[in-house]
């Protein structure tokens, strides 16, 4: 189907579908029962959840292809977000124009920079993007946000304010970022019995997006462009004496990615219409290497799962606090329950990020491949079970065969 | 006039006089053997010839053009091929991968952003690359990564690579070092059979006299940076100088 294969066509299917129902998927605990603080499913984090997995699905394009580490790619995000602002502030709250020009205005700051980083590999290669993106972020925070010209507006962040001149935000058209009339916030509470299930507009938009962005991530992965990425990766040497110039091929990789990162920010900005430098710090690059490495680095759907793990554990565990677990482990006898609280409370809470690193350790040393390595091996296993059975049924039914013959 | 003139190549690391005046002419569709024992500056040489090295005085003209100022892709674009001392391969790519894509690389002659779109140009270069295997006797693996193949196949699949691009001289770096006995006779086979059949012109450095006789038709013997001396295999053979040099005995 559309020019994929069937292991790809079922793929793809698979991420359609989840986005689809996420709704449904990401809240399976009625709305009143304890369990109620683990569903994701209420707009504000489904939305994260899908646009750091397109945010993510471009990183691994030019991590997990050609191998180079950028520790830059939240400049690529904060401008994607700073131009829809300024689209919104300038001519419309529609966000079609706004996600368009952040991706385009993205493209060209990561070709700038992709050229110049480019000249150098390894570490130096990192080295040189982090140091962009932090020179964007301290020109984002204060230079560049000076009464004469005021491009970013500072700490404050950048939003639409009432005299803003939106050259052609007509009468009757909601007051917030829209899809040609449909509110980014518009929100379907759908109740089955005790069960909430919350349908968004913005979630939706942003789902549309990232099954565009991981459609293209499968045909660039499949394409003889991707071939040539992953030698890139491989083995610069023989792809010098084999007449190639690998810098073109990872610049394209390089501004790509970036794109990719400028719709995310489009995106971000697009359900909440605000842009602050802080997304351009360097933790928040540092967070879609992560994503990246958990989810499993060169593989198809590992960003996305990767994002969505991080970003589950960024906004439900650190939720956990000690109240939250004097409440579950109320049964206990008082001293014992204090025991058993203080030896989880560092681990929740605040302290997710404990966790969340516990985590990362354990997968980067059992799981090189990422989460999804472990699925395969848990998919090997049973499998593997099933094969056995299945192989042994049909040399049951040769062995029947034979005599007869 | 051979297709590679190395003219009063002179090159040197700081107080190392790697390479002192060397001149070598090599015969189009000849194969030509550098000899000389360690540190003679044969590898040095062979950097200077593919763009890695650039000599201090002197000039390197292929086909009447000068290399030097190239940048490596270049030069392979002129129609040079380097094989490795150790196997340079694509290792995280299938066989079959390594092998398209010289193919690719060739088809656009300079560099071309290869399609995003499946194209019928791109089966054509898959029938091409599995035809390279099945000569290279490597259609059997072509689905596995490069990286888990033994030495000689991989080295069978390197110099295949290089072949895939027609080059017009193929320079070989040590071809049979490190492998096996049966490896090393294999892979000498391979290159009677390519520079029989093939108009090509083979460069080869080597230490096994096993090989260097078996293939050269002209040997050039280098010691301490400076050519001993130049003539044929049977001749070198008995060659005092050339004896000094290996062995050091006193003539």
């Amino acid at each position: 189907m559309l020019g994929l294969n069937k292991k790809d066509t079922a793929l793809f299917l698979i991420v359609i579908a989840l986005t689809i129902l996420a709704p449904f998927i990401l809240n399976p605990f009625p709305t009143n029962s304890a369990m109620a603080q683990f569903n994701a499913g209420y707009p504000d984090l489904m939305q994260r959840f899908v646009i750091f997995g397109i945010f993510a699905i471009g990183f691994n394009i030019l991590f997990g292809l050609t191998g180079y580490l950028s520790f830059g790619h939240a400049a690529f995000l904060g401008v994607g977000s700073y131009a829809a602002v300024w689209m919104f502030k300038l001519f419309t709250y529609n966000v079609i124009p706004a996600i368009v020009v952040a991706v385009i205005l993205a493209g060209l700051f990561s070709l700038l920079i992709g050229y110049i980083s480019l000249r150098r590999s390894g570490i130096y290669f990192s080295i040189l993007t982090l140091a962009f993106a932090q020179m964007s972020f301290a020109l984002a925070y204060s230079v560049l946000s000076n009464p004469k010209f005021n491009l970013t507006n500072g700490e404050t962040g950048l939003q639409v304010y009432g005299d803003d001149p939106q050259i052609f935000h007509g009468a009757g058209l909601p007051n917030l970022p829209h899809l040609f009339g449909w509110s980014m916030r518009g929100n379907n509470q759908m109740s089955f019995g005790a069960w909430d299930f919350n349908f968004n507009t913005g979630y939706y938009v942003c789902a549309v997006c990232m099954i565009l962005a991981f459609y293209i991530a499968i045909r660039i992965f499949r394409s003889p462009f991707g071939m040539m990425l992953r030698a890139v990766k491989s083995n610069q040497t023989r792809m010098t004496y084999t007449g190639l110039n690998s810098r073109p091929y990872a610049l394209a990789a390089f501004v790509i990615s970036g794109m990719y990162a400028g719709l995310a920010g489009g995106l971000m900005a697009a359900v909440d219409p605000l842009a602050g430098a802080e997304r351009m710090q360097w933790t928040a690059s540092g967070e879609v290497v992560l994503m990246t490495i958990l989810g499993g680095a060169g593989t198809l759907i590992g960003p996305i799962l990767g994002a969505g793990f991080i970003k589950y554990f960024e906004n439900i565990f650190s939720k956990i606090n000690d109240a939250v677990l004097h409440s579950w482990f109320s049964f206990l006898p008082d001293g014992l329950e204090d025991v058993v609280v203080a030896l989880i409370y560092p681990f929740v809470g605040k302290g997710w990020h404990l966790t969340l690193g516990m985590l990362f350790m354990l997968v980067v040393i059992f799981l090189p491949g990422g989460l999804v390595e472990g699925g395969q091996r848990i998919g090997r296993f049973t499998f593997r079970r099933r094969d056995a059975k299945g192989s042994d049924a049909e040399r049951d039914a040769a062995n029947q065969r034979n005599p007869a013959e | 006039m051979g297709i590679l003139e190395v003219k009063n190549v002179n090159k040197r690391f700081g107080g190392l006089q790697a390479l002192g005046d060397v001149n070598l002419s090599v015969e189009e569709n000849s194969v030509h053997a550098i000899i000389g024992p360690n540190g003679a500056g044969k590898s040095t040489l062979l950097n200077c010839l593919i763009g890695k090295l650039i000599p201090d005085t002197g000039s390197v003209m292929f086909d009447g053009q000068s290399v030097l100022g190239r940048k490596p892709y270049e030069i392979n674009q002129m129609g040079i091929s380097r094989v490795f001392q150790t196997p340079e391969i694509f290792g995280d790519l299938t066989v079959l991968e390594n092998m398209m894509i010289p193919i690719f690389a060739t088809r656009d002659g300079a560099f071309r952003m290869h399609a995003i779109e499946k194209t019928e140009n791109e089966k054509d270069i898959i029938g091409q690359a599995e035809q390279m295997l099945e000569n290279l006797n490597l259609a059997e693996q072509r689905h596995t990564k490069a990286a888990s193949m033994s030495r000689g196949n991989k080295r069978r699949l390197e110099i295949g690579m290089c072949l895939a691009q027609n080059p017009r001289l193929l320079l070989l770096d040590e071809p049979t070092a490190g492998m096996a006995r049966a490896d090393t006779n294999n892979t000498i086979d391979l290159l009677k059979q390519i520079s029989d059949e093939r108009d090509i012109t083979i460069a080869i450095i080597e230490h096994d006299m096993h090989v260097v006789f078996s293939l050269a038709e002209r040997i050039t013997v280098l010691a301490q940076g400076t050519p001993l001396v130049e003539d044929t295999p049977d001749k070198i053979k008995g060659h005092p100088k050339v004896r000094e040099a290996y062995l050091g005995e006193s003539a």
